[in-house]
């Protein structure tokens, strides 16, 4: 039991840094329709950039997530008017390998500046140790609980009730009908790009902050876009759910299922496993708007 | 594609040469292709014999993406299957080569017809993200069947032999690849000629009305990425046969990335724009191969990450690059160019 609650504790940890990387990833499919496989790479940049900001010039806290923000807002910007704008109303490919292309040159800039090591700052965040019962949770991933939870609610509540944040949504929906009632398309596209970044870079300090960064961290943005999928691309809730679920479910696969495996290994590949089902059965995720036409 | 004046006979415009030019033309490639290697080194074979493998597998993606429209990101995966298949019936049951390789392509196949299942109810971006999981989890069946596979380990397999002479040194293998390639490109032409391949284009610009002119959605999606997963497979056993080893570490998953970027950069949807995008992207490989140890000399502060970072900072702005300015690609550009020569002091723009 102990083992069980323990495995639960650290996979909701785990599913924490998931629904970070695929919150940003369903804001900008929420308002452009672009699916972002580079979500994953903007999480390892924000890392490497708290480490540049936090270690190397030596900021304090405050102007370190200031120059972040900057520096994420700028990079969004640029992003969207030049490698992105050209590509409205192609087909889905093309804008998915530019994300891809987008994600491989941000991989080799960071391998380039940052020489792809292993960096960490652990004293950035206050530690404190809740113990309830024999289970002993960890302070760090709690932080990030609450930091996710707060970026949702800010985020839920710009879509909901804002001007801007509806007019994202129809143009999300259609373009052409979203402009003819006088939406700004460029407007929504730069804001999309800008705060995916930063929710990215904001995930990416923390994930520094917890367990460290290194190049190959972009990786887990694969596996969250199957949290993404699970939850419905287009529920931002549904991310921070799916996420954790997902991250309680590859945990007690990974300490049950391994021992029976020849290899093990289970961990790495049941994102994937369950991406799979999610898609044959529900492709349109548990929490998501339902409008896949079905040929 | 070709001036449609030039064609006074239907049947002309059919044919797989349209002139005696054309046949003369395929003559000379020929002749070039047995003799010119015979005068290479073993670096250039070695180059010339991963662009026909590139070049094979790519026709197989691009019957499923360029013509068929399902975007494939797991190809590699499926390249891996072949591979396996093919090295574990030659090396552990002994098998011969030349059996054991239509044996991969049809293994690639069938596992390529169970990922391409999702796709009768799911498409773009979903079928992208299904088709990542499907390469995830080949390569993770291909480590638990290590008693079989070897493993992270490896599994070492024989070079390929006709009757007794084995085809070790470099230049039988180029010639054994060269003609698989050649093979398959005519294959590839011509399933893009036939019924299928007009099936495949309706599925491609529009699957609701392709159904509703009568094409069978879930034989043709399925029988597209059979087709696909069978050259995929046939490419990753040519692939393990020729360094006689197999190993997962031949099939990294950005490989995917890149067979896609060689059907942008030499046009989707053409047998001509997949061979030319595998033979230019893979001379690219080797340019950057050759430039990079020179610029890290002239930058002795980054050399060591230099080498790493280039490849992948070049390969993603290729893509940009052709995606912006030219997303139909090379050949296009190429088709354009070659009107304008044609036509030039009469029908001009």
């Amino acid at each position: 039991m102990n083992f069980f609650l323990q495995l639960v504790v650290t996979g909701i940890a785990l599913g924490m840094i998931y629904a970070l990387i695929a919150i940003g990833f369903v804001m900008i499919t929420k308002s452009s329709n672009v699916f972002n496989i580079a979500q994953g790479h903007f999480v390892m940049l924000g890392g490497y950039l708290g480490y540049t900001f936090l270690v190397i010039t030596g900021f304090p806290l405050w102007l370190s997530i200031f120059c972040m923000v900057g520096v994420a807002a700028l990079m969004g910007l640029i992003i969207e008017r030049l490698l992105l704008r050209p590509l409205i109303g192609q087909p889905v490919i093309s804008i998915i390998m530019m994300t891809i292309a987008l994600a491989t040159i941000i991989e080799g800039m960071a391998t380039l500046i940052w020489g792809g090591q292993y960096k960490t700052y652990h004293d950035l965040l206050p530690t404190f140790s809740l113990k309830i019962g024999f289970i002993s949770i960890p302070s760090e991933p709690t932080i990030g609980f609450f930091i996710s939870a707060i970026c949702v609610g800010i985020l839920m509540i710009f879509y909901r009730y804002t001007k801007l944040g509806l007019g994202m949504r129809a143009t999300a929906e259609d373009l052409n009908v979203a402009q003819s009632f006088g939406i700004r398309a460029t407007t929504v596209y730069k804001l999309a790009w800008v705060v995916a970044f930063i929710v990215g870079v904001i995930g990416g300090l923390l994930l520094g902050a917890i367990s460290g960064v290194m190049v190959p961290l972009a990786e887990i943005g694969l596996k969250a876009f199957t949290v993404a999928l699970f939850g419905g691309v287009e529920s931002l809730g549904g991310a921070v759910i799916a996420g954790i679920i997902l991250g309680v479910l590859e945990n007690l696969a990974s300490g049950y299922l391994d021992p029976l495996l020849p290899r093990g290994g289970f961990a790495g590949v049941f994102p994937f496993v369950v991406m799979i089902i999610v898609l044959i059965i529900r492709p349109y995720g548990f929490f998501g708007l339902k409008k896949i036409e079905r040929v | 594609m070709n001036d449609s004046l030039a064609h006074r006979v239907y049947a002309q415009k059919l044919s797989l040469f349209k002139s005696k030019t054309e046949w003369f033309a395929f003559l000379a490639f020929l002749l070039l292709l047995f003799l010119l290697p015979r005068f290479c080194s073993d670096r250039v074979l070695t180059i010339l014999t991963m662009i026909g493998i590139s070049i094979t597998s790519a026709h197989g993606l691009n019957l499923l993406t360029g013509y068929c429209g399902q975007v494939s990101l797991g190809h590699v995966g499926f390249m891996a299957v072949g591979g396996y298949v093919c090295g574990v019936l030659t090396a552990k049951l002994g098998l011969s080569f030349w059996i054991a390789l239509p044996l991969g392509g049809i293994g690639a196949g069938l596992v390529g017809l169970i990922f391409g299942l999702p796709s009768l109810r799911i498409k773009g971006f979903y079928l992208i993200m299904s088709t990542i999981a499907a390469y995830f989890i080949i390569m993770w069946f291909i480590l638990q069947l290590y008693h079989i596979t070897g493993g992270p380990d490896g599994l070492a397999v024989p070079r390929p032999k006709i009757g007794k002479y084995v085809l070790s040194s470099k230049l039988s293998y180029f010639y054994l690849v060269a003609i698989i390639a050649l093979i398959s490109t005519i294959a590839a032409h011509n399933i893009a000629r036939s019924k299928i391949g007009r099936a495949f284009m309706a599925i491609r610009d529009f699957d609701i009305a392709a159904e509703a002119m009568g094409i069978n959605l879930w034989f043709y999606k399925l029988q597209a990425f059979f087709i696909g997963c069978v050259y995929a497979g046939i490419a990753g056993a040519l692939l393990v046969h020729y360094y006689a080893f197999a190993s997962v570490d031949q099939f990294p998953f950005m490989d995917s990335v890149w067979y896609l970027a060689m059907l942008i950069v030499g046009g989707m949807g053409n047998t001509w724009g997949a061979v030319i995008g595998a033979v230019v992207l893979k001379l690219l490989d080797e340019l950057v191969i050759i430039v990079g140890p020179i610029l890290s000399s002239l930058f002795p502060a980054v050399a060591a990450q230099f080498a790493a970072s280039l490849s992948l900072i070049v390969r993603g702005l290729i893509i940009v690059i052709f995606l912006i300015f030219e997303p139909r690609g090379l050949w296009h550009g190429w088709e354009k160019l070659w009107t304008y020569i044609k036509r030039w002091p009469l029908l001009m723009g």
